[in-house]
């Protein structure tokens, strides 16, 4: 169980060994990698050029690290690391890593899901898309809400 | 009472302050009188009116406008997220 909010890059393939070394319970490594897309911009034929991501320190650690409790304990979870980055970030570089290690690929998928659903809505992290026009602040999603309220326990 | 309340993202940037530190008058007691009490200082800070699509977090935990607010409290008020 980690969390680490960062400027650096990560590397997916180490952390993805990390969350089974050296045991041999896990049956099932689930992972989602983010990155930064070049999206054509309305109205023009320009695209973004570059992204710059806010957070708020402290409470992301906070929020990240009680997203990745509340999946331990819906899922039978042996290992899960978050990675989420922040700073200025170009088309193609990594923006956030969740790799969910479990005995069974069924938790593994849904937890991995679960974490990316609940990050989107509930960590304090701000995109700022730099476009030839200048900065502009990404809004966020009704679907992300949707898709963040579809784990709600009834 | 006095707490320190932080603002981020486009907020921050439309009012011009990162933080501050306040000294509120005793029946300001919530996240929503809280966000009145700014929002009624007019001009820019109507960014914080009713029907301004604005979250706040007490301490560090996202909640809603009846969160109760208390002395040396951390508010922080901010956009809609949009990580990942």
């Amino acid at each position: 169980m980690s969390v680490s909010v960062q400027e650096a890059d990560f590397d997916t393939g180490a952390e993805i060994a990390a969350l089974s070394a050296g045991r041999d319970d896990v049956g099932a490594v689930a992972t989602f990698v983010g990155l930064v897309r070049a999206d054509k911009l309305a109205g023009s034929g320009d695209s973004v050029q570059a992204m710059t991501l806010e957070h708020y320190p402290g409470m992301t650690e906070k929020a990240l690290a009680a997203i990745e409790a509340e999946a331990g304990q819906r899922w039978t979870l042996l290992g899960t690391r978050i990675i989420h980055r922040y700073g200025r970030l170009l088309p193609g570089q990594q923006i956030v890593f969740v790799g969910v290690a479990s005995p069974h690929r069924g938790d593994a998928f849904a937890a991995c899901e679960f974490i990316m659903d609940y990050l989107k809505t509930r960590a304090p992290f701000w995109k700022k898309e730099d476009t030839p026009q200048g900065g502009q602040w990404v809004d966020a999603r009704e679907a992300d809400d949707a898709a963040a309220g579809r784990w709600a326990q009834g | 009472m006095s707490i320190k309340v932080l603002y981020f993202a486009s907020l921050r940037e439309t009012l011009g302050y990162s933080h501050e530190t306040l000294t509120l008058p005793a029946d300001i007691s919530s996240v929503g009188a809280l966000r009145s009490h700014l929002a009624s200082r007019g001009g820019v800070w109507e960014a914080l009116g009713e029907g301004r699509n604005v979250r706040a977090a007490v301490n560090q935990d996202m909640v809603g406008p009846e969160a109760p607010v208390a002395d040396r409290d951390e508010v922080a008020f901010f956009p809609p997220v949009t990580g990942g």
